[in-house]
């Protein structure tokens, strides 16, 4: 007994010096961190994070592969806690969600069982998961049994849904998935998703410049969701309801219904739904990511401004708008006439933005009451010029400066702002755009009695937007064609009389397709006007060169006077000046300042958190997927638009009230489903292998 | 020569030692989940085994046998066992760190496992010789690791087919590894 006893002792003895001795020679430095870390994770060995067990965990977060937060059952306390180790703002790390990336479409309704088979992975195993869509939900639910914290449940659609109250971006659903339908991402980095050549893609969410993902929320309209529309809408347009009633919308002549029938009303469904938010008196509430501390300057608050304000305000960085007009909008508040975008709707718009926490700054003017300079002195790391363009182009004819006289943007701008202008009684408007036609029906709503449209070429070249037209048609507004100004001939007070023009006739097509107008010799006219507008166009006001700051001589112009940028990071030719919109494209879309500023959004984060500015990969930006642009379209059965209800004609003449009206919900409903939904078909069982 | 073959045939098929002892079956059921870990697991098994073998072999030769206390091989072989995969894990993390990341979290997990010590104590009743019994380790290894993969690739497909609620996981691993150890009866007259 003594014997074996002592034995055992001795044995025990034995190995335990061994063993201290090899923990010394074999000892590996291991960072003090981890052990503190790890001290103040949950210890729970759930995995829920995705690394194995809790000292993987903090060795992830002391290795830098992972944020303070990892731990997804963790108090506030100990998420502080392991930042504070870390010496880290535990702020910064933002929570991820998994979220649904295939929106669905017409799923086949029945599952396909083969041998039994009934988890999307076997079903990916056995067909390699070929289907009509490349991306499509199986919907038979691997990722609800992946889910340790019950957040993904199947839908009524067949595809699965994620309570974001209960996930806490573990990913084990993104993992389970073959398929990769479901996806872990941050907001901000669903926020800065941009279109690219691979993605499946609708032909009007490929075309929109805003990248808006148009089949979803026409989808979500069908479902009765309009909120969760105004969300999707929301996630790449700030001003839903501006776009909603100003936008020409490009998407609609790309709709794959209009091949065989009227395309679908994109852009009234989108009024219906930002309108509908409005109406219902209370405003969603948007998220921001955390505070990053870090500061921005946006100069300018028209589209691209507001956007760019939005998106990195949403992204946690602190944001101020400056602007040099009394009020926040720009182009769209000064240069879009109150008939076709009210004052209140576009306060209200913008309020929201502002509620999420940006500064304004009204009446400054950029390289007059402050710089570049003023600007980093006040700790701003980033600037984002959407200085827009203002400066209308004149004729060069004699007599064009009489008074009497005005150009385009001048006359809207100084309107809206509220100054009552002199018109007289008869007006022509010199040009054929969009802004010569809002000028045209300004001067019929300030009670003018005769209105011409003075343009060189004829109605079929006119690059106004045909509803336009067509409104000031129906307001009386008389439209001379094939004339080109020569001379303004005024009085002896040196006021406008008459305008002289020149006959034209067409030629041969120039270098842009359309008919070269060509005049025609003694054929001078003249028009008995009181006022003269000229609307032939505009570029940036370049007058922010003035800024003293040394750096602004290294920010560079085009010849068109825009501001020379990277096209595909906006960034400019001073590192930390980003630039979008009209002061970098001329004069174009809301909705093209809308996608700029988001754009722009992007770069200044990157920018801001020290990383390369590069270009999206693989960027679709305003190219095609060549394939799926169709010619034809098999089984339509043809379906009238919905009509736009429009204010009749003879109650818009004595006030600037708004002429388009909302959809009512029966017709808008109507319109969702005349969508087909298209790059959104899902697994059909009939079809085994491809 | 021909002996060491036939030996190692012996405990890889004849005696295996997962379908044919039924040792270390917590293990068996544990890791057979996916390819992966059955893999890993495997690895580990046929490091420790072979090490094990051979100090426990040592162990009992000119210590135990000597002293006449034969009476202690299983605790002082539980002892020998643990000390000793502590050791390799040091060893393996200061020295070959590559090798410590691929066995990962397996080395410390097999320390108390009962087929490495199964093995070690019939090497022991078997009078092996110092070379037999490391021969005979290693092919242990070889056949805890081949039941297992082969395991792990059934449950796998298990795993994508229907099956009645009551039978799933444990239970049908368990009917299916009854099922293994049928098939592995068959070698019984291989030797």
């Amino acid at each position: 007994m003594t014997e074996a006893l002592l034995f055992m002792l001795g044995l025990g003895g034995a190995c335990g010096i061994v063993l201290s001795f090899a923990s010394k020679i074999f000892h590996v430095y291991e960072d003090p961190r981890i052990a503190l870390v790890e001290e103040n994770l949950a210890g729970a060995n759930c995995g829920g994070c995705g690394y194995a067990g809790c000292s993987a965990a903090a060795e992830a977060v002391v290795t830098g592969k992972a944020l303070p937060s990892v731990c997804v059952i963790s108090s506030a306390e100990g998420i502080s806690n392991v930042a504070a180790v870390m010496g880290m703002d535990p702020g910064t790390a933002e929570a991820h969600q998994a979220y649904n990336m295939c929106e669905g479409g017409t799923r086949a309704t029945d599952k396909y069982h083969y041998m039994g088979v009934t988890s999307c992975k076997a079903m990916a195993v056995v067909f390699g998961g070929k289907r009509d869509c490349h991306i499509g939900c199986v919907g038979l639910g691997d990722c609800v049994k992946a889910c340790k914290f019950g957040a993904v449940t199947m839908g009524s659609d067949g595809h699965p849904m994620v309570d974001d109250n209960k996930c806490v971006g573990c990913g084990a659903c993104q993992k389970a998935c073959p398929k990769d339908i479901i996806e872990v991402k941050s907001m901000s980095e669903k926020l800065l998703k941009f279109n690219q050549k691979h993605d499946p893609l609708a032909p009007c969410a490929q075309t929109c410049p805003a990248e808006i993902n148009i089949p979803m929320y026409i989808n979500q309209i069908k479902a009765g969701d309009y909120l969760g529309a105004v969300q999707t809408i929301r996630m790449r347009n700030p001003l839903l309801l501006s776009c909603g009633r100003v936008c020409p919308h490009p998407c609609e002549s790309e709709c794959r219904r209009g091949i065989e029938d009227e395309p679908v009303s994109i852009n009234q469904l989108k009024r219906f739904v930002a309108d509908y938010e409005m109406f219902s008196g209370a405003r969603i509430p948007i998220k921001c990511a955390p505070d990053t501390g870090k500061k921005v300057a946006v100069v300018g608050s028209g589209p691209s401004g507001l956007s760019c304000a939005y998106f990195l305000r949403r992204l946690g960085h602190e944001v101020s708008i400056f602007e040099s007009m009394p009020k926040l909008g720009g182009m769209i508040r000064y240069g879009i006439p109150e008939y076709r975008l009210p004052d209140d709707v576009l306060d209200w718009e913008i309020e929201g933005i502002l509620n999420l926490g940006i500064k304004s700054y009204n009446h400054v003017k950029f390289g007059v009451d402050f710089g570049l300079g003023s600007l980093m002195a006040a700790g701003y790391s980033a600037v984002f010029l959407g200085v827009g363009a203002w400066q209308d182009y004149e004729l060069g004819i004699p007599g064009e400066h009489l008074e009497g006289c005005f150009t385009g943007i001048d006359m809207l701008s100084r309107r809206a702002g509220g100054e009552v202008l002199d018109l007289g009684k008869t007006a022509a408007v010199i040009g054929g755009g969009n802004t010569a036609v809002d000028c045209a029906r300004t001067m019929l709503r300030l009670g003018l009695e005769k209105v011409y449209m003075v343009y060189r070429r004829t109605r079929k070249e006119m690059p106004a937007n045909e509803v336009e037209i067509v409104a000031s048609e129906e307001e009386g507004v008389e439209f001379v064609f094939l004339a080109a100004p020569t001379k303004v001939i005024g009085n002896d007070d040196d006021h406008v009389t008459h305008l002289e023009y020149l006959q034209m006739q067409l030629g041969e097509p120039d270098a842009s397709g359309r008919r070269r107008p060509e005049p025609i010799e003694g054929s001078e006219t003249l028009l008995e006007v009181d006022t003269i507008v000229t609307a032939i166009g505009q570029s940036p006001e370049a007058s922010f060169k003035q800024d003293p700051h040394p750096r602004m001589a290294e920010l560079e112009l085009t010849r068109w006077n825009t501001i020379e940028n990277n096209p595909e990071t906006l960034q400019s030719t001073i590192p930390y000046v980003f630039t979008a919109g009209d002061a970098a494209t001329g004069p174009s879309l809301v909705v093209d300042a809308i996608g700029g500023g988001r754009r722009a959004a992007r770069s200044i984060d990157l920018f801001l958190k020290g990383k390369k500015v590069e270009p999206v990969i693989d960027s679709l930006q305003h190219r095609r997927i060549k394939e799926s642009i169709f010619t034809t379209v098999k089984g339509i059965t043809p379906r009238k638009r919905a009509k736009m209800p429009e204010l009749p004609v003879d109650k818009r003449l004595d006030s600037f009230v708004e002429v388009d009206l909302v959809l009512p919900e029966d017709k808008a409903l109507k319109e969702a489903n005349r969508c087909l939904n298209c790059c959104r078909l899902c697994y059909n069982p009939d079809i085994k292998t491809a | 020569m021909t002996d060491y073959f036939v030996l190692a045939i012996s405990c890889i098929f004849v005696n295996n030692i997962l379908l044919a002892q039924f040792l270390g079956n917590c293990p068996f059921l544990g890791t057979s989940k996916k390819m992966e870990t059955a893999a890993g697991m495997s690895m580990a098994v046929v490091f420790v085994l072979v090490m094990a073998g051979i100090i426990t072999w040592i162990t009992d030769t000119y210590l135990l046998k000597p002293l006449n206390i034969e009476f202690l091989r299983t605790l002082s072989f539980i002892l020998v066992i643990a000390s000793l995969v502590q050791f390799v894990e040091m060893f393996l993390k200061k020295s070959i760190p590559g090798l410590y990341a691929g066995l990962g979290i397996f080395l410390p997990l097999i320390t108390t496992n009962c087929a490495v010590m199964g093995a070690c104590l019939i090497n022991i009743k078997e009078e092996y010789t110092f070379l037999q019994a490391t021969v005979a380790s290693f092919s242990y290894a070889i056949g805890f690791g081949l039941a297992l993969v082969l395991f792990a690739g059934l449950r796998e497909r298990i795993n994508i087919a229907r099956v009645p609620q009551p039978l799933q996981d444990t239970s049908l691993g368990l009917v299916t590894a009854g099922m293994i150890a049928l098939s592995f009866y068959a070698f019984k007259g291989m030797v």
